[in-house]
């Protein structure tokens, strides 16, 4: 029975992990922008079987609310083990490149957002010496394409952040599992055109439910992605240039 | 704004649709666009058109997927509209509940069954799904909302039920659940030769058993007319545990190039389902997925009759003239080789449909797969329409992808009196057909 906070709980992919949370009786905490739809979430929850799930309102760009988060968690679920970092937003990338003004804001919400949130659940972890972080992380950071290189670094640094971060906090019992999704079909990718590769949030779910339980480090989801983007990464610089991924 | 093709489950229809977002029942009714009309889409599981608004926009129920609030004490439970069956009974059944009134999928959601105010086996128990039904909002274009009971604003209520998504969106809703000792059903099978006889076990079995359907070979005349199956069971008392479900979900392969429904497919498999059994009198103890589900233990079955899709025609057919009229029925199905073996034949009880285009009524209900085999098919159905037009029966939208529109504003009297409160922006392809030179 895992006490676990989610933040960024109104996205497709943590409504659907969490339900997998809550039947199996796990405690938990949202945290989100919207109080109304937290609320829903936290009812379907509860019905579900969740032990107990609490929420507060919470915008993860306000780095001086990450530590009060922090302490209302601990105190309602009365301890804290497993953090699920899945908030984000998905770049227009055209707007993007019109202006410095959208994509440092960007950067800052999927990118600088987690690291300074992340800084102070690794801490508290540390202290502990235990604890499980989980981060949403995406394929797209793997390697920037012109398509959407503002959202792909912003991921790319959160990939590294993790990484660096799992090596700090191994030796003292602390996990830190990098989820990198592929394409998944949610209110984030509405507008476009869906294919084979595109993956269900619930199917996403099972996959990072499974990666918390294991503590493991780095995954792709679906695990077909880790072949994709190891040819994509593979491809010579010269080449991919010209490529109009 | 994004498009996608979208089919319903008969496979005939496909078109582009316009796709509106639906992220939280809180949220205020979507921006239509470019959009001149839309209609809510649950899963897709009605036959024909009822459930498609080509040239227009759908707004699809799947993210409304909410529990509300559940008492195992009473049996409420209120959730989202986009609610599938299928989740509602994984959450209540470990708790000693089940769903009021079932329909033969478990992929329907709750909306669904409201739109077509479905019935299920115990419709001579307990009538239709809305008799069921303690409340739901109504969320209307322009924005308002209507909480609709049977004494809250019960116009819109019996527009709604039945009212195939045509009245404004139902956001979520409020059911009274059944209570129930275990899984278990106690059912129990029996061959018949003849109608009359199917007659007879129907009057001899709806007092004692709650549920009641009839499986029936549409495959030929002679020896072979108005035989079948006859399936009745009850939910089994506490303290049964026959032993362990093991839950098979197979899924049919895509990419048939033809149906595989076909005369000498349909003759074969009748004949050994038929005889399936060597005794008259079958008793199990049955687990509830396979005793009302069987179809859902094989996935994407409408697949098997490939790429042209298949029709159903879902009739029922009021009192006394029942009788013949259904023999007559199954003697033009059986004299054209068109059918399938997925045949229904069911009694309808006298509990009141509360709805104004509630499909049940008194009667005999016969429902019939057919393998898309275009003009030879549709003179077929001319043909059973002036059988059960004369009986004063009609047709089931839900199933209905051809009918003419005469025959709907004459099965459907109360159609008039609907058009008060369909929702101006509400709109399908079925609604526009039947409403056709108006």
């Amino acid at each position: 029975m895992k006490k676990i906070l989610i933040v960024g709980a109104t996205s497709a992919i943590a409504e659907a992990t969490a339900r997998l949370f809550a039947q199996r009786g796990d405690h938990l905490f949202l945290a989100g922008r919207d109080r109304d739809r937290l609320e829903a979430i936290a009812a379907d929850l509860r019905t579900r079987g969740c032990r107990s799930v609490a929420f507060q309102k919470m915008d993860a760009n306000d780095f001086a609310a990450h530590v009060p988060l922090l302490d209302a968690a601990e105190q309602a679920m009365a301890g804290l083990d497993t953090v699920l970092v899945a908030h984000g937003t998905l770049p227009d990338q055209r707007a993007c490149q019109e202006s410095v003004e959208l994509t440092l804001a960007e950067i800052t919400t999927n990118a600088l957002s987690t690291i300074a949130l992340l800084t102070e659940v690794a801490n508290r972890f540390e202290r502990n010496g235990r604890g499980t972080l989980a981060v949403i992380s995406s394929v797209a950071g793997d390697r920037g394409r012109q398509s959407n290189y503002v959202y792909g670094s912003a991921k790319a640094m959160v990939t590294s952040f993790c990484s660096g971060l799992r090596q700090r906090l191994h030796r003292s019992g602390v996990a830190v599992v990098t989820i990198k999704p592929g394409f998944v079909d949610t209110p984030m990718t509405r507008a476009f055109k869906k294919g084979p590769l595109w993956a269900k949030p619930e199917a996403v779910a099972r996959h990072i439910v499974k990666a918390v339980d294991r503590r493991a480090g780095e995954i792709h989801v679906p695990g077909f992605w880790r072949w994709i983007m190891f040819v994509i990464k593979a491809i010579p610089e010269p080449i991919f240039k010209r490529l109009s991924l | 704004m994004p498009t996608k093709r979208y089919t319903s489950w008969g496979r005939v229809l496909r078109a582009e649709h316009e796709v509106l977002p639906l992220e939280s029942r809180g949220a205020g009714f979507p921006a239509l666009g470019s959009a001149s009309h839309v209609l809510p889409y649950g899963n897709g599981r009605s036959y024909g058109d009822s459930c498609l608004n080509p040239g227009g926009a759908l707004l699809p129920t799947e993210r409304l997927d909410r529990f509300i609030h559940f008492d195992p004490a009473t049996g409420i439970l209120a959730c989202e509209a986009g609610m599938l069956l299928a989740e509602i009974l994984r959450l209540v059944v470990p708790q000693g509940w089940f769903l009021p009134v079932t329909p033969g999928t478990r992929y329907v959601t709750l909306g669904g069954c409201i739109a077509n105010d479905v019935h299920g086996k115990n419709h001579h128990v307990a009538g239709t799904f809305s008799r069921h039904l303690r409340r739901f909002e109504l969320l209307r274009s322009d924005g308002r909302r209507l909480l609709c009971s049977p004494t809250e604003n019960p116009d819109y209520f019996a527009a709604t039920v039945g009212g195939l998504g045509l009245t404004g969106l139902v956001t979520w809703a409020e059911i009274q659940l059944r209570r129930i000792g275990n899984p278990w059903i106690d059912a129990e099978t029996l061959r018949y030769g003849t109608l009359d006889e199917f007659f007879e076990l129907c009057g001899e079995s709806d007092r004692d058993y709650e549920y009641t359907v009839s499986w029936i070979d549409c495959s030929g005349g002679g020896r072979r007319l108005g035989r079948g199956l006859f399936m009745r069971g009850n939910h089994a008392p506490a303290g049964i545990q026959p032993g362990e479900y093991r839950p098979r979900a197979l899924t049919f392969p895509p990419g048939l190039p033809v149906s595989a429904v076909n005369p000498l497919s349909l003759k074969l498999f009748n004949t050994l389902y038929y005889h399936r059994q060597r005794a008259r009198q079958l008793r199990e103890t049955q687990h509830y997925e396979p005793f009302f589900y069987p179809l859902d233990g094989i996935l994407a079955w409408n697949r098997m009759y490939g790429p042209r899709g298949f029709y159903q025609y879902q009739c029922v057919v009021p009192g006394e003239p029942a009788r013949e009229a259904i023999a007559l029925l199954l003697r033009e199905i059986g004299r054209s080789g068109m059918g399938s073996f997925l045949a229904v034949l069911k009694v309808c009880g006298e509990l009141a449909s509360p709805g104004l285009l509630s499909f049940p009524q008194p009667g005999v209900s016969l429902a019939l797969d057919f393998p898309n085999r275009g003009e030879k098919l549709f003179r077929l159905f001319i043909r059973l329409d002036a059988i059960v037009g004369e009986a004063g029966g009609r047709l089931y939208p839900a199933k209905d992808g051809r009918m003419p529109a005469a025959m709907f504003r004459a099965g459907y009297p109360r159609w008039r009196e609907f058009t008060q409160y369909l929702d101006p922006c509400f709109s399908s392809s079925f609604w526009r057909r039947v409403m056709e030179d108006r």
